[in-house]
């Protein structure tokens, strides 16, 4: 992977300067028409059939009634709430794997979205919640397990390879626990139960698409510019001390933000749980930076739940299936077929 | 000296590993007397505690030796092989391979029994353990990260798959979800017929690579100056690790933590030798898996917890203390 210079732009005299990655922005431009183009497939396609025009008068004036009721009240809030999940898990994810130096370093392998599951699972089953009181659950038991696990990782320093493996200790526990709760309940439970643990955008209404906007709108900035330390963290601890870096606390802010924006957008969604793991990583070969690269992972994080949720609405019918099953498969393969490309000719 | 330590260790790794075997007999959700165990044991009179304790306790017993020993023997062969800490059946694929096979079988040719889905369970282990493999292996030799990598990919396209049969199929999620939390109980001796012959093949070339991964483990280079055949080990090793992934998960479901933690606890006993790590794993293993059931058959009384379950609960603990201790033990 050939790794292109950054051009440093400097303003007001040198006072303030930003790097600006000519191929990056031709990605984050791309990614923003190809999100465009299937937010519109997104409302004209489904069971109703409606057409572009009426879609898009249903969405800036006044449209049929019949158009109005799907694309405004159904089909364009579910595929916002899927572009705003995808960015926050993408963005998060990016974070992640940067502040562990494991590509594996998720939101998830660290405990998030099985802790997500748990506190869902057991508002769904234990308590008999609704939609509201099972999201709050979700977004509760993500915070909590990704708390323990930062506490039990940190030891002079939550270094990131001991991040993962406690990670993963505590996940497995929380799984084990899910399981558990779903051969207690009666089959109709523990059908819900797997959709929120494999992640659905089904029934997903303006409360969810308002609530991911504002998370998007406040934490993404606040991220990106606690980014700015990311590439200095990536030389390591004492280098990056060196330059005046507060380690832990740099680390420590940039936890909390990727993990709120990964808890409210699970609490929307459910543990949708590859984007985070595969939006930086394609991104990053796209763009062909060697920085963390959290924008484009976000906008393709986005790009890549909306699709996938188009093909999770379309693929089965009657019924649908829940997104998380597409990304999954669809991540799992490109995943694959990328490592094998870039092993086969002697890469990475 | 050390040496001897080790034997002396070893020893006790058996004696505690008789001990708990002789509990798992003792001790169940129905409580008999221990002088009516011994009793039936060496005399079989037909009563039905006799037909609990010869008849499901034994070979319960049985199948959890062996399906412990088979798992923390193919965790230590999957750790030293790939050189990975984190090298696990549940990582590379095993434990996803096998479930998308029983979920298909349950779903599409209506099969309702353990007994009837063990071939499926192990097929799918072994391909999806062979794809992990040849997929981290492609261009140059499997580094850990690769075959991490390349598990999570296999595992997140089966597990997907897994989740679409189940969510579109009410009779295999009933039935699916029960086995996917791993457990001895309701396994009888037909299984342990089937699957044993797998295990104990893959026990036996196991323990006997301990010299040659010795080799391995002095690196590429060295490892050929010394004359060893770097390429029929790893295969061995490959092939011993799905014989006993693919057997035990088929057997008993899915068990994630033991392959992970039991090396873990062997080479902070042991240090890194081969020789003394395999054995070690795979006595030591079957203490957590019987432990494991034995308490979960006490735990919530008049329910059984599953034995995956609580090898979660016992296991996860156990390595997040180590992780924490100290560096994980260097391989």
């Amino acid at each position: 992977m050939s790794v292109t210079r950054p051009t440093t732009v400097r303003l007001a005299s040198g006072r303030v300067s930003f790097r600006l990655h000519a191929r990056s922005l031709w990605v984050c431009l791309v990614l923003l028409v190809v999100t465009a183009g299937a937010l519109l497939a997104a409302l004209v396609m489904g069971e109703y059939p409606i057409t572009v025009a009426d879609a898009i008068t249903s969405v800036f004036g006044e449209g049929s009634r019949l158009a109005e009721l799907f694309v405004d009240r159904r089909r364009l809030p579910r595929a916002l709430t899927a572009i705003l999940v995808g960015i926050a898990l993408g963005v998060s994810g990016a974070v992640f794997q940067s502040l562990t130096r494991n590509p594996l370093g998720s939101p998830d392998i660290v405990g998030f979205g099985q802790g997500a599951s748990t506190g869902a699972v057991l508002v769904l089953l234990v308590f008999s919640g609704g939609t509201t009181q099972t999201a709050l659950g979700a977004f509760a038991g993500g915070l909590v397990s990704a708390a323990v696990v930062y506490l039990l990782a940190l030891k002079r320093g939550a270094h990131g390879y001991r991040l993962v493996l406690v990670g993963i200790g505590v996940s497995s526990m929380l799984i084990a626990f899910n399981n558990y709760l779903v051969t207690r309940a009666d089959l109709n439970d523990a059908r819900a139960a797997t959709v929120w643990i494999v992640g659905s955008l089904f029934e997903r209404r303006w409360p969810e698409a308002t609530l991911m906007f504002f998370t998007v709108l406040i934490l993404v900035p606040v991220t990106l510019i606690l980014g700015r330390a990311l590439s200095i963290l990536d030389i390591g601890d004492e280098g990056a001390k060196g330059l005046g870096v507060r380690v832990e606390r740099s680390r420590l802010a940039l936890i909390v933000v990727a993990v709120a924006l990964t808890a409210v957008a699970t609490a929307c969604a459910g543990p949708v749980a590859f984007v985070a793991l595969v939006a930086p990583q394609v991104s990053r070969r796209l763009t062909g930076s060697g920085g963390p690269g959290l924008l484009p992972a976000g906008l393709l994080g986005g790009a890549l739940l909306l699709i996938s949720d188009l093909v999770a609405q379309r693929l089965t019918s009657p019924g649908e299936l829940p997104v998380g099953v597409i990304t999954g498969a669809v991540g799992g393969v490109y995943l694959g077929w990328l490592l094998l490309r870039e092993w086969r000719s002697g890469r990475g | 000296m050390l040496t001897g330590l080790r034997v002396t260790g070893l020893v006790l790794c058996t004696g505690v590993l008789v001990l708990f075997a002789l509990l798992s007999i003792a001790v169940g959700a129905r409580s008999v007397p221990l002088s009516t165990v011994v009793d039936v044991l060496f005399d079989p009179d037909g009563s039905y505690d006799a037909l609990v304790v010869v008849g499901q306790r034994v070979p319960r017993t049985i199948l959890g030796i062996l399906v412990g020993a088979a798992l923390g023997l193919a965790g230590a062969l999957m750790q030293s092989l790939t050189r990975n800490p984190l090298a696990d059946p549940g990582l590379l694929g095993v434990n996803s391979g096998a479930a998308a096979a029983v979920v298909s079988a349950i779903s599409f040719l209506g099969l309702t029994s353990p007994l009837e889905y063990v071939w499926f369970a192990f097929v799918g282990a072994a391909v999806a353990a062979v794809v992990v493999y040849l997929l981290g292996s492609s261009g140059r030799a499997a580094g850990p990260v690769r075959l991490a990598l390349a598990g999570t990919a296999i595992s997140a396209v089966l597990v997907a798959y897994t989740y679409a049969v189940q969510l579109a199929d009410d009779k295999a999620l009933d039935q699916f979800r029960f086995w996917i939390v791993g457990g001895l109980a309701g396994r009888d001796l037909d299984i342990l017929t089937r699957v044993g012959p797998f295990l104990a093949v893959g026990l036996v070339v196991g323990l006997l690579l301990a010299r040659p991964l010795n080799v391995v483990a002095l690196g590429d280079e060295t490892g050929r100056a010394l004359g060893a055949n770097l390429g029929r080990v790893r295969l061995t090793a490959a092939a011993s690790i799905t014989l006993l992934c693919g057997a035990a998960t088929a057997a008993a479901g899915p068990f994630s933590f033991i392959g992970l933690t039991v090396p873990h606890i062997a080479r902070s006993l042991v240090g890194a030798d081969q020789r003394w790590v395999l054995p070690y794993s795979a006595l030591l293993a079957p203490c957590l898996l019987l432990g494991a059931d034995v308490l979960g058959r006490v735990v919530v009384p008049p329910s059984e917890l599953e034995a995956g379950l609580v090898t979660a609960f016992l296991g996860a603990p156990v390595f997040i203390m180590l992780v924490r201790r100290r560096r994980v033990v260097q391989l």
